[in-house]
């Protein structure tokens, strides 16, 4: 689905990501741990295409193609995925009618027809039930005036809505309670299939107990540093990075 | 396939960015250019006015002579030299039309151009338009099936021979000709534009719509709208404007009168979009003008305008809220762009007791332009329990534009409630981002996130124009971020 190779990245001269490796096959979720600062999000928006950063070396296939040629818009379209860490307000613009520009534009780009109101409002019926969003919800403006556990569920009723092949969680669980939590990761179950992937960005092991990740993957100073199976986060829940971070110092020795 | 789509997109973008600034290759009457005392008599002679008529002319022109440009809007731009300009100007042969059958195929041609499809409005009910070319009014649809009703919908000089003593009556109390410096002006030299009368207890029921197109290089457009809604009666009023693309400025100063008696309600809506100038700021009209309705007793006046074009605009569609529970209301959009220059707004004067008024403004600025709010509240001893709502947002494209604020509140009357809210903000490169993120363009999530920002007043625009309005929007944006 996704190879990343030797990715380095920097944002205004700072190097964040130092020779990142990572590969996701369809049908896998891939969660990414790691301390404060060690690159996470930088990831996350780098594969989502923000400008902000540079790629300096390094490259990425998606699904066959060269990622990083891609316009944000383009990767979108191609059914990337990213569950913001901090949702936007777009105000006096409907959920349904963002939702519904999004899933044509990319319809058009697959050469495809329009979605018909009816089979979209099905669509949009289905979907938010999924996520328990409040139909109300729907037909607000996106993310105005959403509390925080609103705003996460939102993210992925959008993601039901666009059904991409991969999905990028940037700490969607931060700030749920665990009720949202559960629900989240009920609706991110669901989707789950031998034809998609995730990966899942997060601080806490906490998530992936509802979640289960098919990898465990650390990533500490720009780079994957460990991986494992799923008792990797609960060792890291349990001792903290720490370990890791004097694994890494004695090897260097 | 998906590249066409997108190719298709850019270039469609880019071909649109004034759609209208084509020239209709017609013969012109022009006088010669120039302003004094016998060109207002020419103007008169070649409109057949009755005398009233050319001495309402002549003093207004005598006022306007005492008179200096007004120099407080916050715009800056090379004052017309009102010596080079030809008042009159009218598509020759242009003898009102007696059936569409007669009308030229270039003007036929010229209307299709701009999305005026008489021929579909003769068949389908629905709007009905005038259409003033330069200084004159064009062709009016559905004349008769509106008389059925008493309604009368006619160009302005057809009103003057036909129905004198109602121009008499009303033009000119709303807006005196002293009332300022471009008013004087068009009370002098003003060649045509628009009459409406909705006769008592009337529902007007379609839309009245002028089309206003600047056509010859040269000249200035002076037009007059009176719009009469009698007793209980209701009217609502469409207005649209371009110009073709030229690289002087043009002067359009017009006069429109609204006079609502008890009872009775009207909606004006204005989608502007005179040529702007292009990217340098070389061009494009002058659009100053002179807006203002009376509300008697029980009645309602609600102006919304999307202005989307002009180099200059300088405008404040008012209400005088002179009988008790009155109503005024003021929805905006104003869109600059490149160099472009607006400072619009509102006046609401509350002379009427339990008069009420509401002002929704969005300015949206992007590129080098200036965008200005100005608006007066004014609330005089008399006008027991008035209330005011305003709402002055601001909306930045960039970083080299500027968008201001210059609300006045005057409250002669302790018992009045004036609420006064203003943001302003930014497209942020978050918002465009995440929307990109879900695989919209950039044009489309420009175009999604103003149309949400204008919402409020969109809402108001009938929805044909709605339509129309938020394709403007879009348009007028274009590049303006990142």
């Amino acid at each position: 689905m996704i190879n990343i190779v030797n990715l380095h990245a920097e944002v205004e001269e700072k190097k964040i990501l130092k020779g990142l490796n990572l590969n996701v096959k369809a049908g896998e979720i891939h969660a990414i741990m790691g301390p404060n600062g060690s690159g996470k999000s930088t990831l996350a928006s780098i594969l989502a295409g923000k400008e902000d950063y540079t790629v300096t070396e390094g490259n990425v296939e998606f699904d066959g193609k060269d990622l990083l040629e891609l316009s944000t818009e383009d990767r979108a379209r191609q059914g990337l995925f990213l569950a913001f860490q901090y949702p936007i307000e777009i105000p006096g613009v409907s959920n349904v009618n963002f939702l519904k520009s999004a899933l044509n534009e990319i319809r058009e780009y697959r050469g495809e027809q329009p979605i018909s109101a009816k089979d979209f409002l099905a669509l949009v019926k289905e979907k938010s039930a999924l996520v328990e969003l409040d139909s109300k919800l729907a037909s607000r403006s996106v993310n105005e005036g959403f509390s925080g556990g609103e705003k996460k569920r939102n993210e992925i009723f959008q993601m039901a809505m666009l059904n991409p092949k991969l999905a990028i969680l940037d700490e969607t669980d931060s700030g749920l309670d665990i009720d949202a939590l559960r629900i989240v990761a009920n609706g991110v179950n669901k989707l789950r299939s031998p034809k998609n992937a995730a990966i899942i960005i997060t601080h806490y092991q906490r998530l992936l107990d509802y979640i289960i990740p098919d990898f465990v993957h650390v990533l500490y100073d720009g780079k994957i540093v460990k991986s494992g199976g799923k008792e990797l986060a609960l060792e890291l829940e349990e001792k903290g990075y720490d370990w890791i971070k004097e694994e890494l110092a004695s090897n260097a020795d | 396939m998906s590249n066409y789509t997108e190719n298709d997109l850019e270039k469609d973008l880019q071909n649109q960015e004034y759609k209208y600034g084509f020239v209709t290759n017609i013969e012109s009457d022009k006088i010669s250019v120039g302003l004094n005392e016998d060109i207002i008599r020419l103007i008169s002679s070649k409109k057949e006015e009755p005398n009233w008529m050319l001495d309402y002319r002549l003093k207004a022109f005598a006022v306007w002579q005492t008179m200096t440009e007004p120099e407080w809007g916050h715009v800056h731009y090379e004052k017309p030299k009102f010596d080079e300009i030809a008042y009159y100007s009218a598509p020759k042969q242009s003898k009102k039309y007696e059936s569409w059958e007669d009308v030229d195929p270039e003007m036929k041609a010229t209307m299709k151009k701009l999305g005026i499809s008489m021929e579909e409005q003769m068949r389908l009910t629905g709007v009905a338009v005038d259409f003033v070319m330069d200084s004159v009014s064009v062709a009016t649809s559905f004349k008769s099936k509106l008389s059925e009703l008493g309604i009368i919908f006619c160009s302005f000089s057809e009103a003057v021979k036909e129905h004198p003593e109602l121009v008499q009556k009303y033009m000119g109390t709303v807006i005196p000709t002293s009332d300022n410096f471009y008013a004087a002006l068009n009370s002098a030299v003003f060649t045509d534009g628009s009459f409406c009368y909705i006769p008592k207890g009337v529902r007007c029921p379609m839309e009245l719509s002028t089309y206003f197109r600047i056509n010859e290089g040269g000249t200035g457009q002076f037009e007059r709208t009176l719009v009469i809604a009698d007793e209980g009666a209701y009217v609502s009023y469409l207005e649209g404007c371009t110009a073709p693309q030229r690289d002087e400025n043009q002067l359009h100063a017009a006069v429109v009168e609204l006079i609502a008696l008890e009872n009775a309600e009207i909606k004006y809506s204005t989608v502007q979009n005179w040529y702007p100038g292009d990217k340098n700021g070389l061009g494009g009209i002058y659009n100053f003008v002179t807006k203002r309705g009376i509300c008697e007793r029980k009645s309602k006046i609600s102006w919304t305008q999307v202005e989307t074009g002009s180099a200059v605009t300088w405008k404040y569609p008012s209400c005088i809220l002179k009988g008790d529970y009155s109503i005024g209301e003021f929805y905006s959009v104003a869109v600059t762009n490149n160099y472009q220059q607006a400072d619009t707004g509102t006046k609401m004067i509350h002379l009427g007791k339990n008069t009420k008024s509401t002002i929704i403004s969005k300015g949206i600025s992007a590129g080098k332009s200036q965008n200005s709010y100005r608006g007066l509240v004014q609330i005089h001893k008399n006008a027991k329990n008035a209330r005011n709502f305003s709402q002055c947002d601001s909306l930045l494209m960039g970083d080299t534009c500027g968008a201001h604020t210059f609300p006045y509140i005057e409250c002669k009357n302790p018992s009045a409630k004036i609420e006064h809210e203003a943001t302003t903000s930014k497209i942020g490169e978050d918002q465009l981002f995440y929307c990109k993120q879900r695989g919209l363009s950039e044009e489309k999530a420009i175009s999604l996130i103003v149309n949400g920002y204008c919402k409020e007043v969109l809402n108001q625009l009938p929805m044909e124009f709605a339509v129309e309005a938020q394709k403007l929007l879009a348009i007028s944006l274009e590049g303006s971020v990142g």
